[in-house]
């Protein structure tokens, strides 16, 4: 069967998966459609936080950023693994006793006040369309390059997935989806490494094949180190990113921003105790554990399969051009990878310096090469194709699902239209899905200009943001309204003026009027590592305007006891 | 000091702990001390960019079993029993 007709069968397999579920998992009432019951087992809940949490970001750009970054690349692996501790810790079995169905919720009970919830749906939804736009992205993406169908129809196709199982099921729905997404892409991610991890070291397990020999006896880090050097690029395990303090600054950003993230911290309202919240983030962190450790392996490997696919150690032995395999040809038609003959020799040179002759080498194609580059069979190319949607959709619904429920739950029952029934707000939560889908749906077809940009926007924000708002609401009683809408303002006006002014305003070019330039940074950071500089903005100045102004009312004291106690 | 204030004060301080570890792991061992590390060698490893790229995303996997685990302790000790809580 060719590679194309098996590729349809598995993708069109696991989405009739997802819609067998849809019709299964139904939501009856609010309670199951936000927090699909508050009964998920912590196992199976740590599986769907899992798959809401890897997106298209962590399958397909994460190893190639790494393979290209080397060390620097850590800030990725501690930064996106590390925030759970923090969750698991200060924020998750706090929020799950008090019994939440939205995070703004949350903050306009512990703040006792309506601006304080307005403000966090601000940053909700400005933290969550920012990164789904880029899932919407991703879908497309994967259809048009696997499936060969258009980017526009491949959205379309993605769009409709995503409507069945969220409007009908809500969390519910989305929650036993996530499931079956993780299992199909944790399988998709760790078969194509382990052929790999096999056939260079000899040891099947990635983790050690990463640490282990190669059939020469040399050590495959000490061997990619010296063979890259030699070429002139950086040395792989050695080389930081900037500088120690800038990684420093960038894993607490993503750590904090990680913890803050409200459709992250909304999967713990659906565990049936305070001490299932504390278990299921640990689950959680064991399934993006079994991906993110593998992840460092993929890198390094797929780049020493690439430089010595290329590279010989004499140069007039390298790749010749006409001799390109099969996917050099396939991947040069996507543009993604680029070759200019500029000493017209007939021969590939990819090296660190001028002479390079690779002047295109996309890190994105480093996951999805790597079975072709190592030669693997048809149907484990199909699986990476299943695998990718499958990230980009879980994390799109549970993006999804925090939009809609701070619209249905927060802004119209919670603040304009306290008097609607519930059997209301249910039909009000679905189409405030529907229409989430709508723009973000939107979005994915008309990319707006700074959607590169808005990783660093999501994290920083709920970095500088949501997160400390959250944990002084817990760890401190006299923390009151004034100082928190204070500091969440103050935490993310920094943040945002800071990454304007490096990347622009709205990340259009030409109005950012400090330049992207390391010297105008402040100390040294750059502005994807700003959201812990907002952070602790935002702590000192909510600990500032605190002091002075009246502290809480008992009973939101009382409320601050009842929820440390499990 | 009352009851509550004492489950409180045993859940911070482990707390404390807990990220005293989390921050030597990561921070330390894996960003501010890289360098000294990776004298060492774990196989074919340097150890400082293990603990950066595997060992640190693996203690925090223990850390936070270990930390629901002496929760868990800590409540039957003050004798809450939060399973039934729904």
């Amino acid at each position: 069967m060719d590679l194309k007709t098996l590729t349809f069968l598995i993708v069109g397999a696991t989405f009739v998966v997802y819609i067998g579920i849809a019709f299964w998992a139904r939501a009856r009432n609010t309670n199951e459609f936000y927090i699909a019951g508050g009964d998920i087992h912590p196992v199976a809940n740590g599986m769907a936080t899992a798959a809401d949490w890897m997106s298209a970001a962590s399958f397909i750009s994460m190893a190639g950023m790494i393979a290209f970054l080397g060390y620097g690349g850590s800030v990725f692996l501690m930064g996106w693994t590390g925030g759970y501790v923090l969750l698991a810790l200060l924020l998750a079995p706090y929020l799950r006793k008090h019994g939440s169905f939205t995070v703004p919720e949350f903050i306009s009970d512990r703040y006792y006040s309506k601006t304080a919830r307005v403000v966090a749906v601000v940053c909700l939804i400005i933290a969550s369309v920012t990164y789904v736009i880029g899932q919407m992205k991703g879908i497309g993406v994967a259809f048009s390059r696997f499936l060969e169908v258009d980017y526009d129809q491949g959205l379309m196709v993605g769009m409709a997935i995503v409507f069945i199982y969220a409007v009908m099921g809500g969390m519910k729905g989305i929650t036993y989806t996530q499931i079956a997404q993780y299992v199909i892409m944790i399988i998709a991610y760790t078969i194509p490494a382990i052929f790999i991890s096999f056939m260079l070291t000899g040891n099947p397990i990635p983790q050690f094949g990463l640490g282990g020999t190669l059939e020469d006896g040399s050590y495959l880090l000490d061997k990619l180190d010296q063979i890259i050097t030699d070429l002139g690029f950086k040395e792989y395990t050695t080389n930081a990113r900037l500088s120690l303090f800038n990684m420093f600054f960038y894993t607490l950003s993503l750590m904090i921003g990680t913890a803050g993230l409200p459709h992250v911290i909304m999967r713990f309202f659906t565990v049936p105790s305070v001490k299932a919240a504390r278990s299921s983030a640990g689950w959680a962190l064991v399934f993006i554990a079994i991906l993110y450790t593998t992840a460092p392996a993929v890198a390094a490997m797929a780049r020493l399969n690439l430089i010595t696919t290329i590279d010989q150690p004499e140069q007039e032995q390298n790749l010749a051009y006409k001799d390109r395999p099969s996917w050099f040809r396939n991947w040069e038609k996507t543009g993604l990878l680029q070759f200019e003959d500029k000493n017209g020799d007939g021969f590939i040179q990819y090296t660190g310096t001028e002479n390079n002759e690779m002047v295109k080498v996309d890190r994105d194609i480093m996951v999805l090469a790597n079975p072709e580059i190592a030669g693997l069979p048809n149907w484990v190319i199909a699986l990476v194709a299943a695998g990718g949607l499958a990230a980009a959709l879980s994390t799109a619904a549970g993006l999804l699902l925090a939009i809609a429920s701070s619209i249905s739950h927060d802004l119209l029952k919670g603040v304009f239209r306290p008097e609607i029934s519930e059997k209301e707000e249910l039909r009000a939560s679905r189409i405030a899905m529907a229409a989430s889908i709508a723009v973000a749906g939107y979005f994915g077809f008309n990319p707006p200009d700074f959607a590169a940009g808005t990783v660093a926007l999501a994290f920083g924000l709920a970095a500088s943001s949501i997160f400390p708002a959250l944990m002084m609401g817990i760890f401190s009683k006299t923390m009151n309204k004034e100082g928190a809408i204070a500091g969440m303002l103050a935490g993310i006006g920094v943040t945002l003026l800071y990454v304007f002014q490096h990347k622009g305003i709205m990340f259009i070019q030409s109005t950012a009027f400090l330049g992207n330039m390391e010297p105008n940074w402040f100390l040294g950071i750059e502005p994807n590592a700003f959201g812990a500089i907002g952070a602790i903005v935002n702590f000192s100045v909510a600990y500032l305007v605190a002091k002075k102004n009246p502290e809480p009312p008992i009973e939101v004291k009382e409320m601050i006891e009842r929820i440390r106690l499990p | 000091m009352n009851k509550d204030q004492g489950y409180w004060k045993e859940n911070t301080s482990l707390i404390i702990k807990c990220l005293v570890i989390w921050f030597v792991v990561s921070y330390g061992f894996g960003i501010i001390l890289v360098d000294s590390l990776n004298t060492i060698q774990l196989g074919g490893y340097k150890l400082g960019f293990w603990f950066a790229q595997q060992g640190s995303i693996y203690i925090f996997v223990i850390l936070i079993f270990y930390y629901s685990f002496k929760m868990g302790e800590i409540d039957q000790k003050y004798g809450s029993n939060n399973d039934q809580d729904k």
